[in-house]
This record gives C-alpha cells, structure tokens and sequence, in this order.
C-alpha cells in the first residue's frame, strides 16, 4: 500500500481495536460501579449472577467484535483483571463503605500501575510513530485535548493518587459517572435492564437503535472505502466525513494497545511480503543461467529453451557425478596413494619417455596424462592407503556402481515429476483471454526487459494460436494417415539400409585389420568413421522431408524426428561398441603373451643375481624398465575421453561454421548479390533442436560407459557443458531466426528424459558386461590381481567386517531368498502400476466431468442472462 | 504520501508547488506523466492515465494521481483492480469490451507482430471463452468472471513505487 491508501487502512483498523477495548472497559467500570453501589446488601450469590452476567457479557460482545481472533488474549487478560479485582473487593466486602471503595480502589490501582506505565509507553511510542499521518495526527491531538478536559474535571473529583491512574481509565470513570455518551447504551442494550436504570438516560431507545444503525453503516463504508473505484477527492471526503461522524458519537478515544499492535501487525505483514518478494528474487537468482533461458524462451520459443533446460539439468547431473569420482577416487589418490614414479604402473615407460611430454601425445592423451590420475591404469591395488586408511579399491568400485545407480535415480525421478505436473492443474477454459488481459507484467520498467517481454507475449500468442489451429484442423483422414504408414515405410527403409551400410563396412574393416591396415589405402582404413558421419549428416535430412509428408502437428513431429535419429545412432553406438570389444580381445591376447615373458624375464633376473653372488643386494630396477601389459582398461578410458574430444570439437566447429559463418555471410554478402541471401536461399539458420537433444544424450551415455576406465570423463563432460552452455546460447541469440511454427513444449522434457533413459540402460550394459565378466589386467588399475572386479566387495566383508556378517551376506545372496524377493518386487511393481493406471483414468473422467460442468454453467449464465434482459424489457415496456 | 507527492512534483517542477494549502487546481499533461519509469515501458501507459484522468483527456490532478497508484498498488483489492483493469482495456469506453477493443489491445501487447488473420482467430476464441451472454462483446460481469480465475491477475496488475 502506497501513498494516502495506508494510513486509511490503518486507522480504519484502529478505530475498531480502541473501540472494542474501551467497550470492554466500560463494562468493566460499570460492574465495579454496581458492585459499589449494591455492596451494603451484597451476598455471595447476587455477586455470583453479576459475574455470569458479566461473563455473558463479554461474550456477547465477542460475537459483535470483528477481527476478534486477534483480541482473545487480551480479553484474556481483562477478564483475569477483573476476577482480581472483585477478590480484592471481596475480601474487604464487610468494611465500611466509603472506606472500601478507597481501598478497592487502591488495591486495584496497585494491580494495574504496571499496566497503566505500559499503556502510556506504548502511547507515547505511537505519538512517535503517528508522524507524518496528516490524519493520525490530527486525532492524537484531538485526543490529547479530550484528556486535558478530563483530567481537569476528574482533579476535582479524585485524589492525587488516583490520578497516576491511565488515562483512559479515568475517562471512562468520567463516562460511567456522567453517561451523557449514547455509545455506551448501543453496546449494551442486548444487557438487562438493570443496568440502564442504574444510568440517567438522554436519549430514547428507537433514536439510539437508528444512531446505531448509523455509525455502524459508517463504519461499514470506512472499511469497504478502499475498495471504491471513486475518484480520490470523494473518497477523502466521504472519509472524513464518515470517520467525523463515528468519532464524535463513539468517542473514538480509546487508542491504546490495539493501535499500538495493529500497527505494529501492519508493518510486519508488509516487512514480510518485502521478505518473500526478496527470498523469491534470491531464489531465482540462484538457478544458473535462468535469465538467458526466459531470454531465449521469449525470442524462439519454448521448444527452443526446453534444450536449454534439458542441457541445464545435464549439467547439474554431471556435476554430482563430477563430484563423486573426483572426491571419492581422484583427489584420495592423488594425496595419499604412492606418488608417480614409485611403481612401474605409476611410470612412463622407459621407450615413451622421450614423448611423454610432447602436445600431440598428451593431446591424444597419451605419455604423462596415460600414467596419471586420470585413467584407470595409474590406481594401486593397495587395500588401503594413507593415514585414513582409506579403502581405495573399494570406493572406486563403489564409485563406479553408484554413478549409474544416482543416475538411473534420478532420471526416473524426474520423468515421474514432470508427468506428475504436466498431468494436474491444466485448465485453460480462458487462456487466449488470460494471455490477453493478463499476461502483461506492469512492474517492468525496463526497456529491455520490456522488449523481451514483448517477445515472449507474441511468441506464447503464436504457440497457442497454433494449437488452436492443430485441434481445428480435419483434412481428409484416410489420405492423413496412408501418408504417415508411408513415411513410417520409408523411414524404417533407410533405418534398415543404413544399418546393413554400417554392418557391411564394420564387417570389411575387420576383415582388413585382420589383414593389416599398412596394404590398404586412407579411405579403406577410415572408411567406418566416413560412413558413419555421412549417415549422420544426411539420414536426418531425409527424415526431416519424410516427416513434411506427415502433417503431424510440429511437436509431435519432433519427437518422431527425434525417435528415428536416435535408431540411426544407436547403429552408429553399437559399432562403437563392438570395436571396443574386439580391441579388448586383442589386448587380452597380448597380456597373456607378455604376462609368459615376464616370468622368463624375472627368472632369468633372478637366476642371473644368484649366480654371479648370493650375498649382493638384490639388483634395483627402474620402475620405468620393467616390462608391462597392455592394460585394456586404460585404453577404453581412452578411447571413450577422446571421442567425447572430438565429438565436443566437432559441436563447436559445426556451430561456428554452420551457424555463425552462415549468419555472418548472409549479412555481410547480401549488400552485394544478386538475390536477397536474408529472405532466400541460404537465409539464417534455425535452431536444430533435435540434434542438439541427440547429441547431448549420446554424449551423456558415452559418460556413463567409460566412467568407470576414465574418473576425469565427468570432468571433461563439466567443461563441455560449461562452454556449451555459453556457446550455444551466444549462437542462438546472434546468429539464428526462430523457427516459422513456434510450438510450446508441454511434455518436451519428458521424451528427452526417456530418450536418456534408454541410453543409460544402453550403455551401462557393456559396462556392466565387460566389469562382471573379463578378468581385471594383471598389473595395472586397483583390481589387479584378482580374478573379477567385483571381488573387492567380497574381500571387504570378509576382512573390514565381523564374521557373523558375511555369513548373513551369504544367506542374503542365497538364491533361494533372492528369488522370491526379486518376485515379490515384481508383484509389487505390476500392483502399484495398475493403480496408477485406475488413478490417471479416474482422473481423465473427472476432468471430463468439470468440463461438462463448465459448459452447462456457460449455457446456464447465457440463458440467466438473456432471461434477465427479456424481464428487463419488459419491465420497461410494463413502465412505459 | 509525501514520496508520492515528490514524484508527482519530479513529473512537472514548474506546475507542481510544494504546498497545497490554497489547494491550486493543478494538472498534469499526459505526455509528461507517461514518461515516468513505472509506466514508460507500458504498451497500456496513454490507457491507464486517460482511465484515471477525471476530464477523460490524461490531464491528472494530484488527486488522480494518488487515485492512479492507490488502484495500481500492491494491496489494493482485487475488485477495485478488476474495476480499473475492465476500465482500462475498454478503448472507447462504452462499457463493453468489444472486439475492437480485443484488437487495439492484442496489438499493443504484441506490437503488431501477429498477421490479421492471426488477430482475428485470437479475438474470436477470446470472445468464445469469455462471452456468457452472447452479446458478442465483453461486459463487466464476464470480464470479472473471467480476471477472477486468472492466476496471475493480481501478480502482473499493479506497480511497485
């Protein structure tokens, strides 16, 4: 509330808290009186009747009070005074008159110093804080004159030591005694009549029902004044007027604690909602790259900023992962394994010594970067290592198995989530009229972000506007849909040609490394790689004018798109994939050859050492000289980070090239050719989100496979997010056009996530494949020496924990318990999925029930109201 | 209120004195109070000052003024907001939203950028929706009904100063 408005509101809020308390009061004064005037004759039950009436009073008055939730505590409070007091009275109940009302009196002024001194406090506090309020001010002095008055006529009246007494007290005294005010018979006529004959009356009691009426109604428009929609001149008036009128036939001069406290409440409702509105801002300020996405959500669409998101949520993904390898295995190895150079796998072999350091064999990451933390081959098989006695073996295993774990978590988390929100709440029964009348933010006072705002307005007009057309438009069905078995033919046709393509050559490549690569010429030797990025590059074309015969609205037609790219590069994964095992075989041969010649080349190290002289210390060999295997494991970790290099350099050259030359070119050249580049052929480019989505998603499972033989993949991946992130939100914004059908991305995500759970489950299986059943290298990596690499596990319980342990761990893995467990949680599964089903159709029903309802009130509102007209014509005809 | 007034002043230091007392009859052109930061950017700025303007021409008194933020601001309640907003959005104040309307106000919201076609579709499925009478324009009754669902009415309708 700004401006005039607050101190009308306040003081509407005040008038009624001092009018109640002063009410109460009186009632309260008025018992004393009557207990006073009646004590000569008092006897236990006449008091007892007055305190039942007392209490009926009160709570009559209860019930007429407005806000009186906020007032019970003080009630509270009073009704607690005035037992006091009367126990007080009662006490001295047999003494002398006169005497009596002296010590009631004193008794009770000595009860109530400690509240009277707060209430001038909390008084003096308001005068202060009334600064400043025109109006506000103008009552206090009001106030404090009526005071003056009193307190003049009460000096009279009342000793010096009554005087310390409240104000406000006193003024009451003067009322009770005077009752020349007509308030008091308006909050009590409801009270017997007792009471009113105490009292000399002025006034009858139809003229004090009518005043009543009247100040109620005064007050009734003090408080819905706000609400007016009168200029600000009649308001104040009326204000004035109004709160004059209540003043003077209420005496509002009561304004002590609930003032004091509704200000107080006032001003705290208001520091709060500034708290809110702040922690909100915070809150948003912290989501990671959210003003770049509104930006690129209100320019292109919300498709467009769905990969953002998407990317978004890779990112923070990878971070955790990032994460976990590098806390748990990196950095522990790093600071307290054995330090490089100290055993032959934590060495550069003495034939690459002279390279280790050169760019291009660090840039293919081999030399330093291969014996290094960050591939599989440099960890120790030491059970435990450093001071920690830190189980290394065991939590890179760990490691390893909770990466996929977290991952497989959290990417069905979130597909529940979101099918969770996109499926409540969606009623758009006004959207175009929302999007109108209410779309528009009139805090902004920012010409960019009025700009943005204006974009992103039109764009969600355009979005809806297309829905409205797919769900109007009805061609011919039958062609609609020999159209799309067509399209889906020839898809699967080029699925199926380019997956014999890809077969066919991996099949003639094998063929030819079995030959030898030297005979064959450059194109014979890359020829997978060539195959598989022309299928890449064109194959989605092609889909792409495929899909135009189907006529599918653009969303749909994105995820089609979507669904058959990923089936071309799942062909494009699995050669990957069967490459990698091949080499893996070949690796494995060499190490059994090399493992044969290095038990010759010991024996004949040591025969050599025993012959010459026994008593010589054993000859010390470099650690860079003793021969070694192959180690396999460090070369899928390698594989896996430099195709994630170039398929990152390859993302960025396309986009700078494809995006950014194209954009610049088109700009630039189009001053001097012949036709108009912008509107023409090669115009901007627009922002592929399909690829995009693709891409990342492959991206993520070739994390997931090679995280294992590779801790640093995580860390790469940050980096590539990182700068794609930054990248490809500069591109979009500079150098693409949005696309011609902006579509909105209900569900989007989604179908991105299950994409990606597809991929996960792709691609932990060769991982977990290749972990469970090819044996561990024999001298490289933290399983060496053991015949699996899971029998780390094995180890720990048997070492790290107390017998009784592995044996419930051996009964646990017991087929006979697993089995029936892995059933149940199968019946488990199958149960809870038909309920969700049973749920979600219940819930389809019941929207389709509200709809029905909707319309009904529609049709029911149209006929009220063309009823109302006909009987307001006629009404008018009758008239006239 | 002495803030407000200083920025009422900040609009026009030449016709706004500091005191009231002889309560001068003072009005500020439209051209200068459209200019203030609150209301610059917005596509409704010369509707708003108009609606809250007592002569109907944008010329504000002080009063109006007051009138104009007390409506706009955070608190104030939902009715009085409803009131102001239907006034607000009816150009050519005849006390129904009619279609023209629809369009004037389409178009300032999205400067223009959608085809007439486009408009057209939008203004036909607005009025579908909201019209419960029939009377192919939008009366206060409907345009009420139909700001009081709408989630963020309340959130987007008012100006912070």
């Amino acid at each position: 509330m700004t401006g005039r408005c607050g101190p009308v509101a306040v003081d509407i809020g005040l008038d009624f808290e001092g009018e109640e308390i002063e009410v109460s009061t009186f009632q309260e004064e008025r018992e004393r009186e009557r207990h006073r005037a009646k004590r000569s004759d008092s006897d236990r039950e006449r008091r007892k009747r007055g305190n039942g009436r007392r209490k009926r009073a009160s709570r009559a008055e209860e019930g007429k009070g407005e806000s009186q939730a906020r007032h019970d505590r003080r009630e509270k409070g009073r009704r607690k005074r005035t037992r006091r007091d009367q126990d007080d009275k009662g006490r001295k109940r047999d003494e002398e008159v006169q005497a009596k009302i002296k010590s009631g009196k004193s008794a009770k002024t000595r009860k109530h110093i400690k509240y009277e001194k707060k209430r001038k406090m909390e008084e003096k506090l308001e005068v202060e804080e009334g600064e400043g309020e025109e109006r506000h001010a103008k009552r206090k002095r009001k106030h404090g004159s009526a005071n003056k008055e009193e307190r003049d006529e009460d000096g009279r009246k009342r000793t010096v030591k009554e005087k310390a007494q409240g104000v406000k007290r006193k003024k009451h005294k003067k009322v009770v005694e005077t009752s020349s005010e007509p308030s008091e018979e308006e909050d009590n006529d409801e009270e017997d009549n007792e009471e009113v004959e105490v009292r000399p009356e002025s006034l009858s009691s139809e003229e004090l029902e009518k005043l009543k009426e009247a100040v109620d109604e005064r007050k009734k428009l003090i408080q819905v004044l706000r609400g007016k929609p009168w200029p600000m001149k009649k308001k104040c008036v009326t204000l004035w007027e109004s709160q004059e009128f209540v003043e003077k036939y209420e005496g509002a001069l009561g304004k002590g604690k609930g003032r004091k406290l509704y200000a107080y409440k006032v001003m705290m409702t208001k520091k709060w909602m500034k708290f809110q509105r702040d922690f909100e801002n915070f809150k948003t300020a912290c989501i990671p790259w959210e003003m770049k996405i509104k930006e690129i959500e209100s320019h292109f669409g919300s498709s467009v900023a769905s990969y953002f998101i998407f990317l978004r949520w890779m990112y923070g993904i990878n971070m955790i992962l990032f994460c976990l390898t590098f806390g748990l295995v990196m950095v522990p190895e790093a600071l307290m394994g054995r330090p490089y150079g100290t055993i032959p796998r934590k060495t550069v072999p003495r034939a690459e010594a002279t390279s280790a350091m050169d760019f291009a064999v660090l840039w293919d990451f081999g030399g330093y970067a291969q014996y290094s933390v960050l591939f599989y081959g440099y960890y120790n098989n030491q059970r435990a290592i450093g001071w920690l006695k830190f189980r290394m073996p065991l939590s890179y295993f760990l490691v390893g198995v909770g990466t996929v774990a977290y991952s497989y978590m959290v990417v069905i988390r979130t597909m529940a989530r979101n099918a969770n929100e996109s499926g409540v709440g969606d009623d758009n029964s006004f959207n175009f009229n929302w999007k109108m009348f209410t779309s528009w933010d009139y805090l902004i006072g920012n010409p960019e972000t009025a700009d943005n705002k204006f974009a992103s307005i039109t764009t969600s007009f355009k979005e809806a506007i297309l829905e409205e057309q797919e769900s109007r438009k009805d061609d011919n069905i039958h062609l609609t849909r020999f159209l799309r078995v067509l399209a889906n033919f020839l898809v699967l046709c080029c699925l199926a040609g380019s997956g014999y393509l890809i077969y066919f050559v991996v099949r003639r490549s094998q063929k030819f490394a079995l030959d030898g690569l030297e005979n064959h010429s450059w194109w014979e030797r890359n020829e997978v790689n060539m195959v598989m990025s022309l299928l890449g590059m064109f194959c989605p074309m092609l889909f792409d004018v495929i899909s135009a015969l189907e006529n599918y609205h653009p969303r749909v037609a994105l995820q089609w798109q979507l669904g058959r790219i990923f089936a071309l590069f799942l062909g494009n994964l699995y050669t990957f994939i069967i490459a990698l095992m091949d080499e893996i075989n070949l690796k494995r041969e060499e190490e059994k050859i090399i493992k044969f010649n290095i038990t010759t080349w010991e024996a004949s190290l040591y025969n050599g050492t025993v012959s010459e002289n026994s008593t010589a210390p054993p000859v010390t060999i470099q650690p860079a000289d003793v021969p070694r295997g192959p180690c396999w494991e460090t070369m899928v970790g390698q594989e896996f980070v430099r195709l994630i290099i170039s398929d990152t350099m390859t993302t960025y050259i396309t986009l700078l090239i494809g995006d950014f030359l194209r954009a610049v070119l088109v700009r630039f050249l189009n001053y001097c050719w012949c036709w108009d580049l912008e509107a023409g052929f090669p115009s901007y480019s627009e922002f592929d989100v399909s690829g995009n989505v693709l891409g990342l998603i492959f991206n993520q499972g070739m994390i997931w496979m090679g995280a294992f033989y590779a801790p640093c993949l995580p860390a790469l991946n940050i980096l590539r997010l990182h700068v794609s992130m930054y990248l490809q939100c500069w591109a979009v914004m500079c150098c693409n056009v949005p696309q011609e059908r902006v579509f909105k991305a209900s569900g989007s995500n989604n179908f991105y996530m299950a994409m990606l759970l597809v991929i996960l489950f792709l691609s932990t299986l060769p991982a977990i494949y290749t972990i469970v059943t090819i044996p561990p290298s024999f001298d490289c990596g933290p399983f060496s020496g053991k015949q699996h690499m899971f029998d780390v596990i094995q180890e720990t319980l048997e070492l790290d924990f107390p017998a009784w342990f592995g044996k419930v761990f051996s009964y646990a893995s017991n087929p006979g318990l697993v089995l029936p467990f892995i059933l149940l949680m199968v019946l488990a599964i199958y149960y809870l999925q038909s309920t969700s089903k049973s749920y979600k159709e219940a819930n389809v029903e019941l929207k389709k029930k509200l709809q029905t309802q909707n319309e009904e009130n529609k049709k029911k509102n149209k006929l009220a109201a063309l009823k109302a007209q006909m009987d307001q014509e006629e009404a008018r005809k009758a008239s006239s | 209120m002495k803030l407000l007034h200083g920025r009422y002043r900040e609009l026009a230091p030449h016709l706004v004195p500091l005191d009231y007392t002889n309560n001068p009859d003072i009005r500020v052109p439209p051209t200068l109070i459209v200019t203030m930061p609150e209301l610059k950017e917005n596509p409704f700025r010369d509707r708003i000052v108009e609606t809250f303007s007592e002569d109907g021409h944008g010329n504000l008194s002080f009063n109006d003024f007051v009138d104009m933020f007390s409506a706009l601001c955070e608190t104030s309640p939902r009715e009085l907001k409803t009131i102001y907003a239907f006034k607000i959005y009816d150009f050519n104040r005849d006390n129904f939203i009619c279609k023209e309307d629809l369009k004037k106000t389409l178009n300032k919201l999205t400067k223009g950028e959608l085809s007439p076609e486009e408009v057209l579709l939008v203004c036909d499925k607005s009025m579908e929706e909201a019209d419960l009478d029939g009377d192919s324009k939008l009366s206060f009754s409907d345009f009420e009904n139909m700001v009081s669902k709408a989630p963020d009415f309340l959130s987007n309708f008012h100006v912070r100063i």
